[in-house]
């Protein structure tokens, strides 16, 4: 049996995806090691599963409060909030342009 | 005795009865983390001198005049005659994945190298209102991903106290070194495949993973959603017992928290073990990996001292009156860690999303022609490899095409995994369990740099862990023992959902059964003990 492995250029379109940008050094070691992930996934597909089983997303049944209603509450002092933004102006988070040079 | 050496239940019980004062405890919490701790783990480059490699490094940030301010506030509730709450003058780390206003929140990360939460978490908030004092944030794996501590990006990482070449384990290897170094009674970590429980077995200290939703999340920064516990690390049972009554209960603000009402979990600890059933199984004697050439999966059983402290608790508890089950089939539990890699990678990945330069945190200083780029070069600059890894190795097993061969495939055996415990823990099923016996860890701590970079490994080291995560349940590591090495074993106790009274009342039985014990009196490296060669 061999195992199946990401192919580079799969790697890259995730590199691409994901919205990240690599050194040579770390593309090397990143897809060296999501193979050997894979490996260890890979072994599920070997797990009988029965008729009966269905996905559970938690374990414990989530036995909390229901979803609050969607209703606007003001957070004191949101300057502290703009704050955190690398960058403001009057207010508002600014971002460079979203297609061309600034 | 040091007051930094009692526990947090006495020191409560003194400053409380006004015996002692919170400032006096704060003072000498503060002395200890200068005698021990060594330069705290930055960004900046640093000097490896003979002497910082001896030391503990668990703190990321100090906050001295904080931690002052809590304490004289206690001080002056018992001079007032009023309520200092049931942790009064504690001190306390916080793993520094936890908001808490007034400090900075890195996650051990670049990207949050300045970001200053606008709010404090639920959990530490109940610390903090119950009197407890906060002396600062301790590192972390970076954004919790690792089982060393030593992926962190605030470096010199924190080392073992009994044995500062071994690790501390992860990811909440700050906070069990700072209970362990006794610079702190209590810390504050997280638990999402064993971050609690396997660092604090390395240590030699008491770490509680509770039931998925008896603690809030808010304020916790997210690495995996349906897998994240806040939890209690403590030098004894029954430290954990007081921390997590502090601290459990809903939270309306955080939707999965349980409306379940909270047991008195101190109350818990004064029954005794008679009659309980406790479940050993051979599911636990060995881990699975698969083999990078041939996918075949290996059997690698573990370390002899730390299966013979799980056979010698077992002795213990049922010499105090507990009924031993053998032989008790969890056959699920070899698949944690692949389930892991799928479940956990796929929530992280998306979790992370929101790190992009614009609304908080690290953004690129270089020039960039637009957004898109703006995203790239910020991720590529702010994120270390661990988060890179597992950001795409969430995109490819969430992409279109695969998703329904790893992720539904991989939720059907996490409730297979489940599975294995409803069956055990039934009350009216086969085994009638009120609790799993198992090692915490297969190994006792690594030496630094022997795992790092190796993703597999380092990840099947929460072989033991892993399991109770999936199925959401109760468990906790507690010391057992010391192996050739001189380095801590743990033991773990794994519970029915909301059980954690129970767990914690049979691991409160072990320790006092095992209090005359000769490793006990050994002391940690970091605390003038003789490392064993």
């Amino acid at each position: 049996m061999t195992v199946k492995r990401i192919t580079p250029e799969l790697f890259e379109k995730l590199v691409g995806l994901a919205a990240l940008e690599l050194t040579d050094e770390e593309s090397s070691y990143l897809f060296e090691e999501m193979n050997h992930q894979l490996a260890s996934v890979e072994s599920l597909s070997q797990v009988p599963i029965p008729e009966d089983v269905q996905p559970s997303l938690h374990g414990v049944e989530p036995e909390g409060t229901a979803p609050r209603a969607d209703r606007w509450v003001p957070f004191p002092r949101p300057e502290r909030i703009i704050a955190l933004a690398p960058e403001s102006e009057n207010g508002m988070i600014a971002v460079p342009d979203v297609k061309g040079a600034r | 005795m040091k007051l930094v050496s009692i526990s947090a239940f006495e020191i409560a019980q003194k400053v409380r009865g006004g015996e002692l004062k919170a400032s006096q405890v704060t003072q000498e919490a503060l002395a200890q983390i200068r005698k021990v701790d060594g330069i705290p783990g930055s960004l900046l480059p640093y000097q490896v001198s003979a002497e910082e490699e001896r030391k503990v490094h668990a703190f990321i940030q100090v906050t001295e005049e904080m931690a002052l301010a809590q304490a004289k506030k206690v001080d002056e509730a018992v001079a007032n005659g009023e309520d200092p709450g049931m942790l009064a003058g504690v001190p306390i780390s916080i793993k520094d994945i936890f908001c808490v206003e007034g400090t900075t929140t890195t996650a051990a990360s670049r990207f949050l190298e300045n970001f200053e939460a606008p709010y404090t978490a639920t959990s530490v908030q109940k610390l903090i209102d119950a009197g407890g004092v906060i002396l600062g944030k301790v590192n972390l794996d970076e954004f919790t991903f690792g089982s060393s501590t030593e992926s962190s990006a605030y470096q010199p990482s924190t080392n073992n106290p009994w044995n500062t070449e071994h690790v501390p384990g992860g990811s909440s290897g700050g906070s069990a070194a700072s209970v362990a170094a006794e610079e702190t009674a209590l810390s504050l970590g997280t638990d999402t495949g064993g971050s609690i429980r396997q660092p604090a077995a390395f240590c030699g200290v008491v770490g509680l993973k509770p039931t998925y939703g008896r603690i809030s999340r808010l304020g916790l920064i997210a690495f995996s959603s349906s897998l994240d516990c806040p939890g209690p690390i403590s030098r004894d049972v029954r430290d954990a017992a007081l921390m997590l009554q502090a601290m459990a209960g809903q939270d309306p603000k955080d939707s999965t928290s349980s409306v379940r009402p909270v047991g008195n979990y101190l109350q818990a600890l004064e029954q005794d073990v008679r009659g309980l059933r406790i479940g050993l199984s051979p599911d636990y004697e060995a881990v699975y990996y698969p083999d990078l050439e041939t996918g075949e999966i290996h059997r690698e059983p573990i370390q002899k001292e730390v299966h013979d402290a799980v056979l010698r608790a077992a002795e213990v508890l049922a010499k105090a009156g507990a009924e031993i089950v053998e032989n008790v089939p969890m056959p699920n539990t070899r698949y944690g860690i692949p389930v892991y890699f799928v479940v956990s990678r796929i929530e992280a990945a998306s979790n992370l999303h929101r790190f992009d330069g614009v609304k908080y945190g690290y953004r690129t200083k270089s020039e960039v022609r637009n957004l898109e780029e703006l995203y790239r070069r910020t991720r590529a600059e702010g994120f270390g490899p661990e988060p890179k890894l597992r950001i795409l190795m969430g995109m490819y097993l969430s992409a279109a095409g695969y998703s329904s061969d790893y992720y539904q495939h991989a939720l059907k055996v996490r409730a297979m995994i489940r599975r294995d415990f409803d069956r055990v823990f039934d009350p009216i099923g086969e085994f009638s369990l009120d609790a799993m016996l198992t090692p915490t860890t297969a190994a006792t701590a690594f030496k630094r740099k022997d795992v790092f970079g190796d993703s597999l490994l380092m990840q099947y080291s929460d072989q033991m862990t892993v399991a109770s995560n999936h199925a959401g349940v109760p468990a906790v590591t507690i010391p057992a023992g010391l192996d050739d090495g001189g380095l801590p074993i743990g033991i773990q106790l794994i519970g029915n959902d909301f059980c954690e009274d129970m767990i914690l009342r049979i691991g409160r039985a072990f320790e006092q059964k095992t209090q005359d014990d000769a490793w006990r009196k050994v002391r940690p490296q970091a605390l003038g003990g003789e490392v064993q060669a």
